[in-house]
């Protein structure tokens, strides 16, 4: 009877009490977020000092004078300028597209669903190397949309390594790799639908832009919303295609946030101007996640209810 | 539906055709390139018309370059290898650390739980560079600068949110009472949670396994910056291989199709998956 007992407390020593195991589970990820927050801290830190790796005798707690310098800099104004076209520019029109295309594959048939899976290969290759693949077609020697350009009368026409047209492709090349990521989010978004309203509509001869408009669009909404911001927070912070493509060139052409960043830290070594850059970009996606969070926990929800 | 008329029926093929088009050209031509030569790459007008050969990949995989100038070594299946490492090891630690806190968030709600599992979500959203740049000052000192051990610890800013939310919904929707008569039959939570819970949410476990090691294999800033020659992936060591080999277009193709090749395998594999992976758990497919 004792050895029972005493056996069932010596057992009782090594379990981990009830209400502390949900915080023994979750402690290891939460310690890998710690020393995550710890650089951010330090970003922060750094960006109200003077300090240039090349001039370690000069570091100096300045306040804000990092953040007061831009607004008499042209060059942030030029990646503030940058950084919004870009991903204004790329979010909508990747948003067009990948509506219509989603619009296009909506019914379950073999080839439909065949494509879309095809169409999902951009979107796993490496932004880096799409990057590449599309330096090497447009290479003005061989590459064969260079060749494609000139057949249609664009002599000379120079792609990303002109000033005039560099932006138009990088676009090309973000529009390339993340349209799948907003057809599909949309695709399943619209095979989700319930078919009443629809079979309704059709019952009752209603035209089909005014089913589009007022029934398919409305319905569609969270999905749009979810995708759309999602893109937004990435494609502000573009960094891959861009720096694989162009290095932020030709001259300050594209030098978006994240970039702009990286040449400032690494070549021109000024650590305090970089981590000012950041803590504003991370300041612009806070702002956009606490919106994007709220849209995208309505549709988890939204899914997990029909499960 | 039914009534749609021909003019529309051949306007959507066309619109269709244009978007194949569009997303596959790319790929195919590249593939196509990756088995020719310079000779037949630059000739004008290009052409579909040339006789295959291996010696581009032979290069990358035997490691010598022979050019004009003589043999060049290229380091391509060294930044493969490393890609392979980083990947594996990254999504097996990310699995270690995040079902574990995935089922506690899933089953137990208690306090601060929402907010922790937000704040590591909110990393998925965060300036890669704005904790990456002061990093490589804190990982100089403390000796972690271009080893496999740092860039692992940083791989986990994709792979855990990544993992975490989408495992938590999987764990979610198995029904709670499932392990409560579990339990009730004697058996620890430990014994429910390897015998119960993980099995059911074995597919959706290896899913986002699958996915978070394609968003490590496609990363580059992080390698980028952490990391030295020896230690870089594909996507970095792809770069630094245009700007060393300059002209040798056929291989650069090669190591491109070579270093995309897992990848679109795995999603072609997961693609069931993907949607929910891609919304990090908000939409299913």
């Amino acid at each position: 009877m004792t050895a029972v007992v005493s056996q069932g407390r010596s057992r009782s020593r090594f379990r981990i009490g009830k209400r502390a195991l949900p915080y023994v589970l979750s402690l290891p990820a939460l310690l890998v977020c710690i020393g995550i927050l710890i650089p951010f801290l330090t970003a922060a830190w750094y960006s109200l000092h003077r300090y240039r790796l090349s001039q370690p005798w000069g570091y100096k707690f300045i306040w804000f004078d990092n953040y007061l310098a831009f607004f008499s800099d042209p060059k942030f104004w030029n990646t503030l300028r940058v950084s919004l076209v870009y991903a204004g520019t790329t979010v909508v029109l990747e948003l067009l597209l990948g509506l219509a295309i989603a619009l296009l594959l909506q019914k379950r048939t073999t080839l439909n669903n065949f494509i879309s899976i095809m169409l999902l290969m951009p979107l796993m290759t490496a932004p880096a190397l799409a990057a590449l693949m599309w330096k090497l077609m447009t290479n003005p020697g061989f590459g064969i949309l260079s060749y494609f350009a000139g057949l249609i009368g664009l002599e000379d026409f120079r792609w990303a390594s002109s000033p005039s047209t560099a932006l138009l492709t990088v676009v090309l090349v973000d529009i390339w790799v993340y349209t799948p990521f907003i057809m599909i989010l949309l695709l399943a978004g619209l095979r989700s639908l319930p078919t009443q309203p629809f079979e309704a509509a059709a019952l009752d001869g209603v035209p089909r832009t005014f089913v589009f408009f007022r029934i398919t669009l409305p319905m569609l909404t969270p999905y749009i919303l979810t995708a759309t911001l999602f893109r937004l927070l990435d494609s502000i912070q573009q960094f891959d295609i861009i720096y694989a493509m162009t290095q932020g060139g030709p001259g300050d052409t594209l030098t978006v946030f994240q970039v702009e960043a990286y040449l400032n830290f690494f070549q021109s070594t000024n650590v305090g101007r970089s981590a000012a850059l950041m803590i504003i970009l991370w300041a612009i996606t806070y702002f956009l996640s606490n919106i994007f969070i709220k849209n995208w926990l309505r549709l988890r929800e939204r899914a997990r209810g029909e499960a | 539906m039914e009534h749609t008329s021909v003019l529309e029926r051949v306007l959507r093929g066309a619109a269709l055709t244009l978007v194949v088009i569009f997303f596959m050209f790319p790929l195919f031509w590249i593939f196509l390139m990756s088995f020719q030569t310079n000779e037949t790459i630059l000739r004008i007008p290009p052409s579909l018309v040339f006789t295959p050969t291996l010696e581009n990949y032979q290069a990358l995989i035997t490691g010598k370059l022979q050019t004009a100038a003589g043999s060049l070594d290229i380091a391509f299946m060294r930044n493969l290898w490393n890609s392979v490492f980083l990947s594996v090891t990254s999504v097996a630690v990310s699995l270690l650390l995040g079902v574990p806190a995935a089922y506690a968030f899933a089953r137990h709600k208690f306090r601060g739980s929402e907010d922790i599992a937000f704040t590591l979500l909110s990393f998925r959203f965060a300036p890669p560079l704005l904790v990456l740049l002061p990093l490589t000052i804190y990982f100089q000192q403390l000796g972690l600068a271009n080893t496999y051990f740092g860039l692992i610890w940083v791989y986990q800013l994709i792979c855990l949110p990544l993992i975490l939310w989408i495992v938590r919904g999987y764990f979610e929707d198995i029904p709670a009472d499932i392990e409560y008569a579990y339990r009730i039959g004697g058996h620890s939570w430990f014994a429910t949670f390897r015998k119960i819970a993980l099995p059911l949410a074995g597919p959706g476990i290896a899913a986002a396994g699958l996915l978070a090691f394609i968003f490590a294999w496609n990363n580059f800033v992080f390698a980028l910056v952490l990391a030295s020659a020896d230690k870089q992936p594909v996507t970095v060591g792809a770069l630094a291989f245009v700007t060393a080999s300059g002209i040798q277009y056929g291989q650069i193709a090669a190591a491109i199709v070579l270093s995309i090749t897992p990848t679109l395998a795995l999603a072609l594999y997961a693609q069931r998956y993907l949607v929910e992976g891609l919304s990090l758990g908000a939409v299913k497919g």
